[in-house]
């Protein structure tokens, strides 16, 4: 058992397989992948030293006996819990294979970490406990591995020695699994019966199993099939553009489908722009053809507009360009995903801004069966339709793994809240197009005389919005300028009489209320929103519909206390005796505005002072051209 | 593609990426094997350009005087800034490896001194060699590691990270730390040294040198700040250095490996790992960790 004297060299043309290890809480896997870091001859000296004295601090029990998974268990949190809660990525290598392997973690609560690993993964490991067989959690790992694009599986069936090596029981779990592969989508599974701390079928041969006749685990993995789906139409999302002097243009990125050869014509997407590539520039001297995987600079023979974000694709074969999707999207945040809120959508190299429109359904992830869901909770996939605010260019995931991806990210916390995988454009998006008038918002703000402008009050219930908002209005009238106020109350009787009040209709009634105001603004007015929009990111969503200093934000700031004892309409009253849920301030959160163009601090002042002072703000930016 | 070149591409990639999404990129430079594999991916990935961002050196004052020579001879080729940056503060209260100890003087002259320059030139992105491999809590890391404003990590709300689509998005005050040779080891790093013809400081080649035997370990005497304890003597041995750092805190091996070939045959034969040479490590079960939530790198 003692291990290989000397590390296997590698030679530098090896070539390099990504794989993940998953399973439930106990099935052995930090001891199967310790043990095959030890077999590999990976494990220094000193390294096994501290792990022999850890063992034998661990456990008295057995004090000659190395626990081969404290050489994979991290940081002090896991070791004090005893289980693996984050991702973890080993290096190690055979005379005939580099690998990196993502260690992922069994614990329920943790999915989110299982589909990173997974993620750049060409292989998955799944254990399974001789004793128990398939559980949910093996099932869910491998509808995880099959969601994010793994299509090769190697069942490691482990604790064999605790069933006394019986090839019945593993011939059925090896059975069970396979239909549960098909059923998955995963095309490739390899079987193998294994004891991970003795190494029994790991790095060499068992000799208590001698029924199993196929190769060991390291074997396996030496011959697994190291592509992943990357399309043969040639791809590179543009990162960073290369200009030193006024003689050299440049487009630097990684090649992410296909290859390319000088002189190719190619397109640039979205904008649909074509030219020949002149050379393909690398620190190590000008190429000739490039493929798949690697990081270099393109210069064109014409001057066309590319900046960062753009794809640069095989001009005959195009990727597809879409501002609206269907997708799988495993979410990853604290807070649940709401439809029609906004994120930032990173694809490739461009960031836009996204909304989920519908969740069709959510899957549960244990049994695949589709279930309705009008939000995704942490750990929760969904299968939704996006919608963007500029087309991109893309692919289905299943044909490119990184045109095809995506991650959301929280516009307040720039938390990474999601993860995504495209399945195809939605129709509405070829079919529906923007209809060009010739008519636009600048000819109707010169025909009124005014810059158009969207002023939008917030605050609590109460608070004085309304009030406030009314004055100005009459103000502006009286002034000759041309407006309309937007009431919340008033629009919940018409437009959006079909929301409550939960999170979800909260947020769809903020959208609703902004693509109206957004649409008077078109059409030249001064728009008056009052709504307590109390979600920073709806108010952000609302501030990015319009153009630069359009979108005044007015936080009307009254103190809950002062708003309760007003209580106009007597619904703190009815808030605090529990007649009413969800009500904003008292059991459903008012995050205040940090971004505000003007706050209103109202104490001890009256409606008609606070108006002026809107009024003024606004008026100051008012390049007057009114007669 | 060898796996050398997908790592090198994967390195570019990520270079790139902070380039193109942060304000002000910085590349922590320390010299080593590692900051010398960095520099050249650095000057790959922008190739015609000059590389868009500055290098910084913290600089300890107990640096090996080869390695200080040799960052003058980088900051002489000229197409890259190197900036350095020392604590004066750490100076005026003569913090030393001798007589405080490897933990107060990594903290006040590396971790505090990091966060000083880090905080003084506004830099949101900077670009360190760890690497995974290195060490357990390493092993974790995200690629584009987040900072709060503090410079703190918190292991416990690290930022998935999936496929190579970097978040990227942070707010003002907040940083991140960027690892681009997360995937290499160090098998890889002298692989790709040979390659590629990368100049590393001489200390890593065997030679004979001046030596005392202090707590188990080879330490250099590299120049008259370092004092004989009793019973101590200078001794001429052939060593070499697996890892740089600050001298006193530095265990020489003893070696004869004087040529990048013999280096690697030496590695593969080699049954003990790169960190063991390093004090700093050995202060306490998860030292290391400790250290990463209060900002080293």
């Amino acid at each position: 058992m003692a291990a290989v004297d000397v590390i296997p060299t590698v030679s530098e043309e090896t070539n390099l397989l990504r794989f993940i290890t998953c399973g439930s809480v106990d099935d052995g896997k930090s001891t199967l992948l310790g043990r095959l870091l030890y077999d590999a001859g990976m494990v220094p000296e000193d390294q096994l030293a501290a792990l022999a004295r850890d063992s034998r601090k661990l456990h008295a029990d057995a004090p000659d006996a190395l626990d081969f998974s404290l050489l994979t268990d991290g940081l002090d949190a896991e070791r004090q819990q005893g289980i693996t809660i984050d991702v973890a990525y080993r290096y190690f290598h055979t005379s005939r294979r580099s690998f990196i392997v993502a260690d992922c973690p069994g614990h329920e609560q943790y999915t989110r970490n299982m589909a990173t690993g997974a993620s750049t993964a060409q292989l998955a490991v799944v254990l399974v406990d001789a004793r128990k067989g398939l559980l949910p959690q093996t099932r869910r790992h491998s509808y995880i591995c099959a969601l994010m694009g793994i299509r090769q599986v190697v069942l490691a069936v482990n604790k064999m020695d605790l069933v006394d090596c019986r090839e019945d029981i593993y011939a059925a779990i090896a059975h069970e699994y396979r239909e549960l592969a098909v059923q998955l989508g995963i095309t490739t599974v390899h079987c193998l019966p294994v004891v991970a701390p003795t190494g029994d079928n790991v790095g060499k041969p068992s000799t208590r199993m001698p029924w199993y006749q196929g190769p060991t685990l390291v074997e396996l993995l030496e011959a697994a099939d190291t592509a992943v789906a990357q399309g043969v139409d040639f791809r590179m999302p543009v990162q960073w553009v290369n200009r030193p002097d006024a003689s050299f243009r440049g487009y630097a990125g990684t090649i992410c489908g296909g290859k390319l050869a000088v002189g190719a014509e190619v397109v640039v997407q979205p904008a649909m722009r074509r030219a020949r590539v002149e050379r393909i520039v690398t620190a190590d001297g000008d190429l000739q053809e490039a493929t798949v995987g690697q990081a270099v600079t393109l210069t064109l023979d014409r001057e066309i507009d590319v900046s960062r974000g753009d794809v640069i694709a095989d001009a005959l074969r195009p990727a597809p360009v879409a501002d609206q999707f269907a997708a799988h999207i495993l979410w990853m945040g604290d807070e649940p995903l709401l439809p029609n809120r906004a994120y930032w959508l990173k694809i490739g190299s461009r960031t836009v801004n996204a909304r989920v429109t519908s969740i069709k359904h959510k899957v549960d992830v244990n049994t695949q069966a589709e279930l309705a869901a009008r939000r995704l909770d942490l750990n929760e996939v969904g299968y939704c339709n996006i919608d963007l605010d500029h087309a991109i260019a893309f692919e289905s995931y299943e044909a490119n793994r990184t045109l095809g991806a995506f991650i959301l990210i929280d516009r307040t916390t720039n938390a990474t809240v999601g993860c995504g995988m495209l399945d195809f454009a939605l129709r509405r998006a070829t079919n529906v197009h923007w209809q060009h008038t010739d008519l636009n918002k600048d000819a109707r703000s010169v025909s009124k005389g005014q810059q158009p402008r969207c002023l939008w009050f917030t605050g609590l219930s109460g608070a004085g919005k309304s009030t406030i908002a009314n004055l100005v209005e009459r103000r502006l009238h009286s002034l000759g300028y041309h407006t309309y106020m937007l009431d919340g109350d008033n629009l919940r009787h018409g437009l959006n009489k079909d929301l409550g009040f939960t999170p979800e209709a909260r947020v769809e009634n903020v959208r609703r209320v902004a693509e109206v105001a957004h649409l008077m603004v078109d059409a030249g007015l001064i728009v008056l929103v009052c709504v307590i929009s109390p979600f920073q990111s709806e108010r952000r969503f609302a501030r990015s519909l319009f153009g630069q200093g359009e979108f005044v934000e007015v936080f009307v700031d009254t103190t809950l206390e002062e708003c309760e004892r007003r209580d106009p309409k007597g619904l703190y009253r009815k808030a605090r005796a529990g007649e009413i849920l969800t009500f904003t301030g008292i059991d459903s959160p008012y995050e205040v505005p940090d971004d505000a163009e003007l706050r209103l601090r109202t104490s001890g002042l009256r409606p008609e002072q606070l108006a002026e002072q809107v009024v003024e703000q606004l008026l100051s930016g008012q390049t007057d051209s009114r007669h | 593609m060898s796996h050398l070149d997908a790592l090198e591409a994967e390195s570019i990639h990520i270079f790139r990426e902070t380039a193109a999404a942060f304000e002000r990129p910085v590349m922590l430079y320390s010299i080593g094997k590692d900051s010398s594999v960095l520099l050249h991916l650095l000057r790959k990935a922008f190739y015609p350009a000059r590389p868009p961002m500055p290098l910084l050196h913290v600089d300890t004052t107990w640096k090996f005087r080869e390695m200080i020579a040799f960052r003058e001879q980088v900051a002489a080729d000229g197409d890259v800034e190197v900036l350095v940056h020392i604590n004066e503060d750490g100076v005026r209260q003569g913090i030393s490896p001798l007589t405080h100890g490897s933990a107060v003087h990594t903290d006040v002259m590396k971790t505090v001194a990091l966060k000083q320059a880090l905080d003084k030139y506004a830099f949101d992105a900077a670009i360190g060699g760890a690497r995974r491999d290195e060490e357990k809590s390493r092993a974790k890391e995200r690629v584009f590691s987040f900072r709060n404003a503090q410079h703190r990590w918190d292991p416990k709300q690290q930022r998935p990270e999936l496929w190579h689509t970097f978040n990227t998005q942070i707010q003002k005050g907040e940083s991140v730390r960027v690892f681009p040779l997360s995937n290499w080891t160090e098998m890889d790093v002298w692989h790709y040294i040979r390659r590629e013809g990368i100049p590393v400081v001489p200390l890593y080649f065997a030679k004979p040198r001046p030596v005392v035997e202090r707590e188990g370990a080879l330490i250099m005497v590299d120049d008259e700040r370092f004092t004989l304890r009793e019973g101590e003597k200078v001794e001429m041995r052939d060593v070499r250095f697996r890892t740089l750092g600050c001298y006193p805190l530095t265990g020489a091996v003893e070696s004869t490996a004087d040529t990048l070939d013999k280096i690697i045959d030496e590695m593969a034969a080699s049954r003990s790992s790169e960190r063991q040479g390093r004090v700093i490590d050995n202060d306490g079960n998860a030292s290391m960790e400790r250290k990463k939530q209060e900002g080293y790198f």
